[in-house]
């Protein structure tokens, strides 16, 4: 006989991952007590419009809630103010500073992951943001009003999301970026070279191969980026778009295993058996291939968070889901589905203004990126969410994956 | 405020008052209506925030050529009405919208 549930369970991190943890264990019929404790003052919120319409529109903060106060008080989902500042697994309670500590026999680590530290002279200077939280958009928001020439380090997501807000506002801006080409370690070379001529178009400067040295400043302000090659980027405002890492430090202290980020079995299990780790902070590990992988998407956090509260239910299946991703880049869509990996072989289909590159690894799709184009993504996401057709299937129809989704979906409708 | 019913599959109905401006995706999720997931946050790339909107009304042009193709692949069959509420945003103050939400959205 299971033993019967006490304390119920304890979600530390109220992010895309946690709230939907939390979420599901009501939708699934969880009748014990279930606590999400969150380090920031808002009700939990969306992350991704921060680096887009928060900054372009001046969009409404209020709009962002991703649930309504009555849905977490009607399901009687308590919501915490942290943040929790240690676990204690021999005694299975987490400690919030200066409050009582809270049991449970189930702990969800939902703790997401913060901008990467970078040790760069001037770093502190007044007018050098960067983007995480809805306090940082709000703040980043309002410098831009004021700004003239802002600079990003780094031609990631964020930092290109950013570009566009800023040109839309009128901003002038450059990207520094290390590498020789954009999204380089999310997206295939066709990809990143449309994203590129996207924001020269709109008047984006990008300087690849090149890397911050220093900030400097004047009275206290950033006035210019200097760069590896003696160059100095004028700049009033600054972005530094240079990744995130995992927020695994209170796992560290509580001595569960992490390898940049927690570490996590099939079942998101870490090496506590009463603790998963889901979204951003969670390395999952296949331990057949011995494959890690941390990967930062609303789908992976949504889908991690419906796992756990199904595991915690009694879910015996191990965790199995596409990954999937968009990125809103002014009027550039990029939607990209399944990992392509670094072997994989491309074929593109399509224009300049509007194609999809389909990534094979072993004669497989294994993923799709798409510019501009969503009626073959979302085929292609129908598709590989039940099959990774071989080379010769995709030949047969000469790529054409919408033909190809609606003979597989036609088929499983038949069988049904 | 305009006023949205969305109906569920087994016919039971949800009404709720919706700032002008406000997407029928936003709304449903502030209100706890059932079955709308918005996993993209409205930006018309994740098809799952799809609604069937009733005829009777005009208020809305015909969806995009994105949102046209989007609503080819949703979870549940699409119908000549079918829409990403996303994308549906009220702007009459006095307006009355249907919607009906399909059983999947995922
Ligand atoms: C600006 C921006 C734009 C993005 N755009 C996209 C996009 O377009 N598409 C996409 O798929 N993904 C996007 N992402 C990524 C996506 O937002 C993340 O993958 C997702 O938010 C991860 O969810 P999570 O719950 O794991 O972490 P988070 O949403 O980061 O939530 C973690 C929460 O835990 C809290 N926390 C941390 N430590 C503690 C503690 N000790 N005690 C209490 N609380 C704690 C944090 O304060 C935080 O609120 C974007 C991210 C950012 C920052
Ligand atoms: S919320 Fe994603 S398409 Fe509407």
């Amino acid at each position: 006989m299971p033993r019967p549930e006490m304390h119920g369970v304890v979600v530390i991190g109220a992010g895309h991952a946690g709230v939907e943890a939390a979420a599901s264990l009501r939708a699934g019929g969880y009748s014990g007590p279930v606590t999400v404790v969150g380090a920031e003052r808002h009700l939990p919120y969306q992350r991704p419009p921060l680096s887009k319409e928060m900054l372009a529109d001046g969009g409404d903060p209020g709009a962002l809630a991703l649930r309504s106060e009555a849905f977490f008080a009607d399901r009687g989902i308590v919501l915490r103010h942290g943040p929790a500042v240690d676990v204690d697994r021999a005694r299975q309670q987490v400690h919030i500073a200066g409050d009582r500590p809270l049991d449970y026999d189930h702990l969800v680590l939902a703790t997401g992951a913060a901008p990467r530290r970078i040790e760069l002279p001037g770093r502190s200077l007044r007018g050098v943001a960067e983007l995480r939280t809805l306090d940082d958009a709000l703040a980043l928001r309002a410098s831009l009003v004021g700004a003239g020439r802002m600079v990003v380090l780094g031609g990631g997501f964020i930092g290109m999301e950013v570009a566009s807000a800023a040109r839309k506002r009128g901003v002038d801006v450059s990207v520094v970026e290390l590498a020789d080409r954009l999204l380089g370690r999310a997206v295939s070379p066709p990809v990143s070279a449309a994203v590129a001529a996207h924001h020269r178009a709109d008047g984006v400067g990008l300087c690849f191969g090149e890397h911050a040295t220093e900030l400097v400043g004047d009275a206290g302000h950033v006035t210019g980026v200097r760069t590896g090659s003696g160059r100095v980027l004028p700049a009033d405002l600054v972005v530094l778009g240079i990744g995130a890492t995992a927020e695994d430090g209170l796992a560290r202290r509580a001595g569960l295993a992490t390898d940049g980020g927690v570490l996590v079995d099939r079942w998101l299990t870490t090496s506590d058996p009463r603790i998963i780790a889901i979204g951003d902070c969670a390395v999952v590990c296949d331990p057949a291939t011995g494959t890690r992988r941390r990967l930062e998407s609303i789908q992976n956090a949504t889908d991690h968070g419906r796992y756990a509260a199904a595991r915690i239910l009694g879910e015996e299946r191990p965790y199995c889901a596409l990954p999937w991703f968009w990125s809103n880049q002014g009027a550039l869509r990029l939607q990209l589905v399944g990992i392509a990996g670094d072997s994989a072989e491309l074929v593109v289909r399509g224009d300049a203004a509007r194609f999809s590159v389909f990534c094979m690894r072993d004669g497989r799709l294994t993923a799709v990126e798409s510019v501009n184009d969503p009626g073959t993504h979302m085929a292609a996401r129908r598709l590989l969410e039940r099959a990774t057709p071989g080379e010769a299937e995709l030949v047969a129809v000469d790529y054409d994956v919408r033909a190809l989704a609606r003979r597989v979906l036609a088929r499983e409708t038949a069988v049904a | 405020m305009p006023k949205v019913t969305y109906v569920y599959d087994d016919g039971s109905e949800h009404t709720v008052e919706v700032a002008v401006a406000t997407s029928l995706m936003r709304a449903a999720l502030r209100n706890q209506v059932r079955g709308i997931v918005g996993e993209c946050g409205g930006a018309a790339t994740c098809g799952t925030c799809h609604v069937y909107l009733d005829h009777s009304t005009e208020e809305f042009g015909p969806p995009s050529g994105d949102e046209d193709e989007m609503l080819e692949w949703t979870a549940a069959p699409r119908a000549e009405n079918s829409r990403l509420s996303c994308q549906l945003v009220p702007t009459e103050e006095g307006a009355h919208l249907v919607v009906r939400v399909p059983a999947e959205q995922v």
